[in-house]
């Protein structure tokens, strides 16, 4: 496939991990953050970690918005489609396996007999309103700032076609607020909960969006290098060379390796699209770095209409996760999955009991699933092979 | 940052929707988010809706630097034997 | 009642407009009527028409082999085939999967009150042709009814017996260090063409189930390189990733692929680039994979490649040592990974 295949292709693979063995400084550590969850992915689907030399080391970030969705946010929407039997729930695949409070999932809740539909866009989820006119269809909407512009058409859709049994239940977060806040934390602030960035692997696709500019507070306000990375494992190799001649140069700058795809203003029509639908929540709580302010996206009053929290007053209740699982620390990239107790023993993707471990972009359920660890390998296909039996059983 | 591939407009709709395929498969998708498309051109594609064009020129460019890099470190390389 | 009820005068079915109801599993006139008329006509063969409750016949000398399936596959059509062709090809397969001659099935269906007679007509002649093809005769049967809303349209189970050639043992427990891994084409084409029907995934591609009967393959696979065959399997639902596990655990050994040999069409690439999802954990009904001795790997590639269903066959990896048994492969950049099992329903992912 064009433009993909080239991106993966092993000889110049081979080049640029030469390249980088040979101009990482044996000297020092170089501590980088990929701060997407896509990246995650592609790092551990690939085995980048095997080429590369000893002394770089990748931190998982928090962008995954899956992982950050508080589990309060997910219990309101489970109560939604519980109490309302006119809800029609219409949600992207990845949050129906999430455990919620009493790790209660979307998807038991659709066993038990609620209507939850799995959507692979906003527009199903206009459709289904279309298609259902006596039922109220919720979108689930979450994502960061590449997946919010479609939820924005999708109520000017709706405000468009006088759609009125639907409404959007709006998590949206924001990348800049979130990399913020990953870089506040003081260095040695608690044991074991301190964290030294070097610099950052830059979002692809939100970065289409909001454009390279809008890191610049990264290398101004900071000191930390960014190099926006495409998404396929050559751009990572390739940023991650060109965050290692920054560190080795001294300097902190903002660079885009995707050029093929991000400039320095990004899409202005989407951004205009996001400004009229949404405003700046004053705060919001992410999992794994609390509270943080002007870091998420409400409904503005003209589209208020559209708001579920407000047609179906849903309330938030903060929850507190499953004692032991370390989630919060992972997605600050403080924790590696390995240092998590529950990690390949009662968490595993079949029994999820956090977000890291169901999204596949987590860093959990990446560690598991590309065995990136060795320890309890033996222990955990125990568990699966008697998990699978039961399951085909 | 989300999932997110380059696929390739093979039929303008209007003004708002395209057919674009990924390697045969072809899926209706938005294009309200993206100006001036023409068949042929290859766009960003996330959850059925285009996020921009994709820069062949730049794509180019890319994995020649990409390339040069590997011919660079190579003789880098085969130079160090030497010594 | 049975299928073989004995001659009779059978009344007309109502093809077009008529549907299955209660009474075409009552035991009753309707059932005796739709047997004959749906299902004898389209079996049709010298034991079936013996009409009695089970089948009877000779067996050579030798080992035989048994195997059963059920499909409760939605939607009962796709592009390639339907959940008859599916049912026999199926079995035909799992016989076949021993290295055996696939020789008699039986077929019981769960069929839903209010189905429609024209399709089961298309299902019932699906299963003729697929036995036809596959050169195996469908030999005995039993009908059941269940009320509406508690069946999804029609179940079917089939079960097989056949005879494996003397020389012959494969079984998934016999990979050893050093052997290579074949798969017999292309991997997912299957899934992704039912994919392509469920709500939510709509997309239009020329793309068909590659569901077929492999016992012909196995046929010349076994003549070509016999004894040096180890294991024979077909990764159905949970593609390559839950097969191959399932054999290194069998084996205890340990796999490793080589990502840039896998045969993949564009179009499954495509899907799955699209939706998020990996080839190797995608359904096949029309593959096998093959574990042999190195020194025979080539030779049965080639006979592979020559016959119909192997056009695409490929070296794909090789069986190591191992003492975690992990199934790991090489990636297209010279990394590597591990190929887990399948992790619950595969979800469509966004991010």
């Amino acid at each position: 496939m064009k433009y993909i295949d080239e991106f993966r292709d092993g000889e110049r693979a081979r080049g640029l991990a030469r390249a980088l063995q040979a101009e990482a400084r044996p000297d020092r550590q170089y501590r980088l953050m990929e701060f997407c969850g896509g990246h995650t992915h592609a790092v551990f689907r690939y085995g980048i970690p095997d080429l590369l030399p000893d002394n770089i080391e990748l931190i998982h970030g928090p962008g995954c918005p899956v992982c950050v969705l508080p589990i309060g946010r997910l219990d309101m929407a489970i109560r939604l489609v519980c109490d309302h039997p006119e809800v029609i729930l219409a949600s992207y695949g990845d949050m129906l396996r999430v455990p919620g409070s009493k790790r209660r999932t979307l998807l038991q809740a659709r066993a038990d007999g609620a209507d939850v539909r799995m959507v692979y866009s906003v527009s199903d989820a206009l459709a289904l309103a279309r298609a259902n006119p006596q039922r109220q269809v919720v979108f689930f909407g979450i994502g960061f700032e590449t997946t919010t512009p479609p939820t924005a058409l999708g109520i000017l859709e709706a405000q468009r076609s006088g759609l009125d049994n639907f409404s959007v239940f709006c998590n949206h977060v924001l990348t800049p607020a979130a990399m913020k806040a990953i870089l506040n934390v003081p260095p040695g602030a608690q044991p074991g909960e301190t964290l030294e960035v070097d610099g950052f692997i830059g979002p692809s696709h939100v970065s289409v969006i909001i454009g390279s500019d809008a890191y610049s507070f990264c290398a101004g306000q900071y000191h930390k290098p960014v190099v926006i990375a495409g998404f396929e494992p050559l751009d990572v190799l390739q940023s991650i060379l060109m965050l290692v001649r920054q560190l080795n140069e001294g300097r902190a700058d903002i660079e885009n390796q995707y050029t093929r795809a991000v400039t320095p203003t990004g899409n202005r029509k989407a951004q205009a699209a996001v400004a009229e639908v949404f405003t700046l929540r004053p705060s919001f709580e992410w999992r794994g770095l609390g509270a943080i302010p002007e870091s998420a996206l409400g409904i503005s009053d003209a589209y208020k209409a559209y708001d579920a929290e407000q047609r179906f007053d849903m309330v938030y209740t903060a929850a507190a996760g499953t004692k032991g699982c370390e989630c919060p620390a992972v997605l600050r990239g403080a924790k590696k999955p390995t240092d998590c107790k529950l990690f390949a023993t009662t968490c595993t993707p079949e029994s999820p009991l956090g977000s890291c471990m169901v999204s596949d972009e987590g860093a959990c359920a990446a560690y598991f699933t590309y065995g990136r660890f060795r320890q309890d390998a033996e222990q955990r296909k125990a568990e699966q092979r008697a998990q699978h039996k039961a399951a085909r059983a | 940052m989300c999932l997110a591939i380059p696929v390739r407009i093979t039929e303008l709709l209007d003004d708002n929707r395209a057919l674009a395929s990924a390697g045969g498969i072809v899926r209706e998708i938005d294009t309200a988010l993206v100006d001036d498309l023409q068949v042929g051109d290859y766009v960003i594609l996330h959850v059925g809706y285009a996020l921009s064009k994709l820069n062949e020129a730049e794509a180019e460019k890319t994995l020649e630097a990409m390339a040069a890099i590997g011919a660079t470190s190579e003789a880098m390389e085969v130079s160090h034997e030497i010594h | 009642m049975n299928f073989q009820a004995g001659r009779r005068q059978a009344r007309k079915l109502d093809l077009k407009n008529g549907r299955v109801e209660l009474t075409h599993g009552a035991g009753g006139r309707a059932m005796a009527d739709l047997i004959d008329l749906m299902f004898r006509r389209a079996f049709d063969n010298p034991l079936l028409n013996q009409g009695n409750d089970q089948a009877a016949f000779e067996v050579e000398a030798g080992r035989m082999v048994m195997s059963t399936d059920s499909f409760v596959i939605s939607p009962l059509f796709f592009p390639g085939g339907n959940i008859g062709s599916l049912a026999v090809h199926g079995t035909v397969n799992d016989l076949a999967m021993a290295g055996a001659q696939p020789l008699y099935l039986s077929t019981g269906f769960i069929l839903e009150e209010g189905l429609p007679l024209a399709q089961l007509a298309e299902i019932v002649d699906a299963m003729a042709a697929a036995a036809r093809q596959a050169g195996v005769l469908i030999v005995t049967g039993d009908t059941k009814v269940v009320e509406r809303g508690k069946g999804d349209g029609v179940f079917i189970n089939t079960a097989g017996v056949g005879r494996v050639p003397a020389g012959v043992t494969i079984s998934g427990d016999r990979a050893r260090p050093g052997h290579k891994i074949l798969v017999s084409g292309t991997i997912g084409d299957h899934g992704v063409a039912i994919m392509s029907l469920r709500k939510g995934l709509q997309f239009d591609t020329a793309l068909q189930s590659d569901c077929a009967s492999l016992n012909d393959l196995v046929a010349r696979m076994v003549e070509r390189a016999g004894g040096a065959i180890a294991v024979l399997r077909d990764p159905t639902r949970g593609g390559l990733a839950a097969t191959l596990n399932e054999i290194a655990d069998q084996s205890g050994t340990g796999i490793r692929l080589n990502e840039q040999s896998l045969p993949i069409r564009p179009e499954v690439r495509g899907a799955c680039e699209l939706l998020g999802l990996d080839p190797l954990n995608v359904a096949n009904e029309g593959k096998l994979i093959a574990i042999v001795e190195a020194q025979h790997a080539d030779a049965l590639l080639d006979t592979m490649r020559q016959h119909a269903n192997g056009r695409d066959a490929a070296i794909v990896g090789e069986v190591i040592d191992d003492p975690m048994h992990l199934v790991r492969m090489v990636t297209s950049i010279g990394g590597e990974r591990v190929i887990d099992w399948l992790h619950g329903e595969q979800l469509p992912r966004i991010c």
